[in-house]
């Protein structure tokens, strides 16, 4: 059963070659699949040769295979080989085991991605590396698991890449991990130097010959490497940004997998650890501890689900870190298998969360969503249960072990881990009260919304008063023009007047007898042409008469017309009256409008969790974005989501039973991890009274972190912004110090390094250059073309050789 | 005569003393003078003390081969002459103004 | 006997080389190169180099100094130096050294080693100097024989030398111009 072992690794790297080679043809979800199944072959070899390793005795758990000879150099010889024991198959197995479950997550969540199948080629080959990282037999095979992770991680967290936030966090990832590696790296030469060889069955079995000073030198630089893996203090700095990446992912490697290497390299590393000097394995405790405070204070503030589950993560791997360094490498393995279930389980429901609230990240817009996302809440539920420590739930087992451990070993310790555990249960409660519980704000306007809508409304009833001012303009334009048109009229009548006046003068000018002669002219003409002429005279006779006549009615319209000018121009003076009479209208509306938003604008920036924001007034002015979210409707995951959740929270009730502390003989996880352990892990030689006072202790103060938390964002009891301050939400400004640190000396420093390669080494190096054209400007002169000097160097010379043929000549 | 009687013997060493002279004149000559020709001349000077130096020799050791070899002295003597003086021909040909051996500078660097 | 003869050649011979060496016009240095050769062909017949004396006459102060007239002639480069003025600097002082190095050198060489310049070292295949027939003869007959290679050697050399005289100092032709570096120097 044992030789199944180069299955394990070798599923994923086939799942790997086969998705680079098919995956576009596979597509959306055919690619995902295949990814599943190989990782799910793989966790079936695990169990496989987990089942050969306990046939195996106690003492012989402890096996080497070797696959080929990768490197032989001299008295170098580096083998591509697997070492088989306890603690590599706990890692395997668990490794495998979630990952199938999430690569079956990520085919529901990432369905629909433009590049669905080139996620899983990089989740195999994660798969693959980690593999290679927990299995190999020597340092140089987990170095290079550790590399394959490290850029499986930058790949993965950029995925989105388009845009630059991703692209950077994933380079502050490779980056920062970089630092690590390069401790890493000098361990396993120091390692090399020292012992001869790097294959781990050589040098745990030489450890306790190193010396001290060797053993602790390479145990600070493995915690270095570990730091940057397990993102402790210092270089903690990439995993809040490595949210960029896709759910899964979180999931996946920073919670699960990637984080837990470091962990895994010291925990395989103990025999060098027990061969230092006291204080490393403390110092090592010490860095877990504060990281883990630290942690847990910044996790406290913050908004974005996925961040208070980021920073979380990096203070629960303090704890691990915390066991490792006081020797408990037992409850560092049984909190890591523990906390990979449940943090992994928590990740995903989130991601499930995120899902179904339409990519949104923000807790300040959930709410209500136990009733929605019924599956989601009750396995976040577990999970939250889990790591607040609430027995029987596996977390609760775990911790309660490393904090034993604390208060036997470094009092000091234990308040911390104690202080910590506190502000984890009070976090978490925060996250799932925010999440699922109260009322459901996902359709509630934010404060900068409604902000944004007041201004509108202002500015609305602005814009009227402007238009009203228009009209006004306009309609004594009108007036205006009716004004002016009345006078015209009149002077009108007046020319009318004149005119008639003129004509009936014209008329009364031509008397009776001419026209009388002219009529009978008319009546006496005998032919046509006369005729003619009469009735043309007697026309002109009669006109004057007849233009009389004309001008009176031409009078008579010019006085109708007059008076219709005078109606229009009392229309117009109503038209402006009414026009004033709406400008103070608007006017009036815009000082109520402005009162009115004086009240109705949200004092603070919090968003109110219990009541509604009161947009009353504004409700027509609010931005689109505020109609969709009240128009969309929160779904359930799809069941390739849902099941490893369920499953998930399973392991996350269950793995308590790992190493339960009632009785020696449930101690699983403990005897199991013997032969890994050399004998160098402390033992609990605490009474059962203490244990349980220990417990109901832990107990309490994770009672007292869910009610608080319970008071404050249930019930509005207290002042929400007095916790989450501003400085805790910028994890006390380490990043920004980081940033400053590394733009401003850093820099310099740099420059200076700069200037020292241009001037020094370059000078170097130019200055030969110059050296000798300096000196054959100088030897130039000798030149001087002169055939006489020449002659004269001749001579000198000759004369110089005669005198030392004469000085050795014998006479 | 009283005068015969006491004249010193005029051994080998005179004459190569007399070559030695007469070959340092000439070196001194060639490096002072600037005319070529002079220059030329100072060299013929040298030549002929190495002739006369030989023919010394060639008397004290009773070896005719001595003067074989000024005989080709000679000739090589004139074959130089011939050419130097067509090189200098040449020169003042292209270079009329080139009278001294200071002017012709050319590789001067 | 001898005696008489040597300082008188050497006189001349010595005043000649200075009057080559100190005279500002070419064609008196010239006149004084031919008074040199004339001590020196007396000296060789004193040395029982009869032979060479002639040629020395006829090929050295007949031909060669002849020559040097007639380019000096040719190219009228008569012209005076101006011996006052030595435009490269200690070039004076260091040709009076070297030459003082050389003469004293010679001098101790010579005159250490003293009388040892006699017939001591003879050459197992010399050839004595005849005293009863001329020279001539014998000398002949020693360049035809044990030394014809560098005869037939310098013959070669000698038309070598007349052709590139001739070669060298023709009229450029016309197209045959090669570009005058000295000009754009």
């Amino acid at each position: 059963m044992l030789d199944l072992v180069w299955l394990i690794p070798a599923f994923p790297l086939l799942g790997f070659a086969l998705l680079v080679a098919f995956g576009r043809k596979l597509g959306d979800p055919g690619a995902g699949w295949l990814a599943t199944l190989m990782v799910g072959g793989s966790f079936a070899a695990a169990v496989a040769v987990f089942a050969g390793l306990l046939g195996l005795d106690g003492e012989e758990r402890f096996v080497v295979r070797t696959l080929f000879e990768w490197i032989p150099v001299g008295n170098f010889s580096v083998d591509v080989g697997v070492l088989i024991d306890p603690l590599s198959m706990t890692m395997v197995l668990f490794v495998t085991g979630i990952a199938t479950l999430i690569h079956l997550y990520a085919i529901g969540y990432m369905a629909g991605d433009e590049k669905f199948s080139k996620f899983f080629v990089y989740l195999n080959l994660f798969v693959f590396s980690m593999l290679m990282l927990v299995l190999g037999d020597n340092m140089l095979l987990t170095f290079l698991g550790w590399e394959g992770v490290g850029a499986c991680s930058y790949l993965l967290i950029s995925f989105w890449f388009g845009d630059e936030a991703n692209a950077s966090a994933g380079k502050k990832a490779f980056v920062t991990n970089r630092i690590g590696d390069f401790g890493f790296m000098t361990a396993a030469f120091l390692t090399f130097a020292t012992v001869g060889s790097i294959r781990y069955v050589d040098v745990l079995a030489k450890a306790p010959t190193v010396a001290a000073v060797t053993a602790t030198g390479i145990t600070l630089l493995l915690l270095v490497g570990a730091c940057g893996k397990s993102a402790q203090l210092p270089l903690y700095v990439w995993l809040p940004d490595a949210m960029a990446g896709p759910t899964p992912v979180s999931a996946l490697i920073h919670a699960a997998t990637m984080v837990t290497a470091g962990v895994y390299l010291l925990t395989r590393m103990n025999p060098v650890i027990a061969a230092a000097y006291d204080w490393a394995p403390t110092t090592i405790a010490w860095v877990g501890g504060i990281t883990a405070l630290f942690a847990a204070t910044a996790a406290v503030a913050q908004n974005d689900i996925k961040k208070v589950l980021a920073y979380s993560t990096v203070s629960q791997l303090g704890y691990l870190f915390l066991a490792v360094g006081l020797g408990g490498y037992v409850p560092a393995i049984f909190h890591m298998v523990t906390h990979a279930f449940f943090k992994a389980l928590l990740f995903l429901a989130a991601g499930s969360v995120i899902h179904g609230m339409h990519h949104e990240q923000d807790m300040r817009r959930f709410g209500g969503l136990l009733r929605l996302l019924p599956i989601t809440a009750g396995t976040f539920i577990v999970g939250w249960l889990a790591i607040a420590g609430v027995p029987p739930f596996s977390g609760f087992w775990s911790k309660d072990e490393i904090l034993a451990y604390a208060w036997q070993e470094n009092k000091a310790l234990w308040a911390i881990g104690l202080l910590t555990a506190l502000l984890t249960a009070f976090y978490m409660s925060r996250q799932v009260f925010l999440t699922f519980f109260g009322r459901y704000r996902f359709g509630d306007p934010s404060p900068e919304e409604l902000h944004a809508a007041w201004d509108a409304r202002i500015a609305a009833a602005e814009a009227d008063e402007v238009t009203a001012a228009t009209a006004i303009a306009a309609a004594e334009a009108a007036r205006d023009e009716a004004v002016t048109a009345v006078a015209v009229a009149e002077e009108a009548v007046v020319a009318a007047r004149a005119d008639a006046e003129t004509a009936a003068a014209a008329a009364a000018a031509v008397d009776e007898a001419s026209l009388e002669a002219a009529r009978s002219a008319v009546a006496g003409a005998e032919d046509k042409d006369s005729k003619k002429a009469a009735e043309k005279a007697l026309k002109e006779l009669e006109k004057p008469a007849k233009d009389a006549e004309k001008a009176l009615s031409a009078v008579a319209k010019a006085e109708a017309a007059v008076e219709a000018a005078r109606a229009k121009v009392a229309d117009a003076e109503e038209l402006v009256a009414t026009a004033r009479r709406a400008a103070d209208d608007s006017a009036a509306t815009v000082d109520a409008v402005r009162r009115a938003a004086e009240a109705g604008r949200p004092r603070t920036t919090v968003v109110p969790l219990l009541e509604a924001p009161d947009s009353s007034g504004v409700e027509d002015h609010l931005p689109h974005e505020v109609a969709h979210r009240r128009a969309y409707h929160p779904h359930e995951s799809p069941w390739t989501m849902t099941l490893p959740l369920v499953l998930l929270s399973g392991g996350a009730i269950l793995a308590g039973g790992l190493n339960l502390p009632f009785a020696k003989s449930l101690h699983v996880l403990e005897h199991w991890l013997e032969p890994a352990l050399f004998g160098h892990e402390t033992h609990l030689e605490l009474s059962g009274t203490a244990k349980f006072g220990l417990a109901a202790v832990a107990v309490a103060v994770g009672v007292v972190g869910i009610v608080t938390a319970g008071a404050v964002y249930l019930r509005g009891r207290g002042d929400r912004s007095m916790i989450e301050q501003p400085l805790l939400a910028d994890a006390w400004r380490v990043d920004r110090s980081y940033a400053w640190f590394m733009g401003g000396p850093g820099r310099r420093s740099f420059d200076l390094t700069a200037l020292f390669d241009r001037t020094v080494v370059d000078g170097a190096v130019n200055g030969v250059a110059t050296l000798v054209r300096t000196a054959s400007s100088g030897l130039r002169v000798a030149q001087t073309g002169y055939v006489r000097t020449y002659a004269l160097g001749i001579a000198l010379g000759t004369v110089a050789l005669l005198v030392l043929f004469l000085s050795r000549a014998a006479f | 005569m009283i005068v015969a009687q006491s004249l010193p013997t005029v051994t080998p060493t005179w004459y190569l003393a007399l070559g030695a002279v007469l070959f340092a004149i000439g070196a001194v000559g060639l490096l002072v003078r600037r005319n070529p020709l002079v220059m030329f001349m100072c060299v013929e000077l040298m030549l002929n003390a190495v002739n006369l130096t030989f023919v010394a020799f060639a008397r004290s050791m009773g070896d005719l081969g001595g003067q074989v070899l000024v005989f080709f002295v000679m000739v090589v003597a004139a074959a130089e002459v011939v050419v130097g003086l067509a090189i200098m021909v040449a020169l003042l040909r292209r270079r009329p103004d080139a009278t001294t051996a200071d002017d012709v500078a050319a590789l001067r660097g | 006997m001898e005696f008489v003869v040597f300082l008188i050649a050497a006189a001349i011979v010595v005043g000649g080389a200075l009057g080559v060496l100190a005279l500002a016009n070419p064609v008196h240095s010239a006149l004084s190169l031919v008074a040199t050769l004339f001590g020196v062909a007396v000296l060789f017949v004193a040395q029982d180099a009869q032979f060479l004396a002639a040629v020395q006459v006829i090929v050295y102060a007949g031909a060669i100094v002849v020559l040097f007239l007639f380019v000096i002639m040719l190219l009228g480069v008569d012209r005076s130096d101006d011996l006052r003025v030595e435009p490269v600097v200690a070039q004076r002082p260091l040709a009076i050294l070297s030459g003082v190095g050389v003469l004293a050198a010679s001098l101790v060489a010579i005159l250490a080693a003293g009388g040892d310049t006699a017939t001591t070292t003879v050459r197992a295949t010399a050839t004595a100097i005849p005293t009863e027939e001329a020279d001539a003869a014998s000398l002949g007959r020693l360049l035809f024989t044990d030394h014809v290679l560098a005869f037939e050697i310098t013959a070669i050399l000698l038309t070598v030398a007349v052709v590139g005289a001739v070669v060298l100092a023709r009229r450029p032709v016309r197209g045959d111009d090669p570009v005058d570096v000295e000009a754009e120097a």
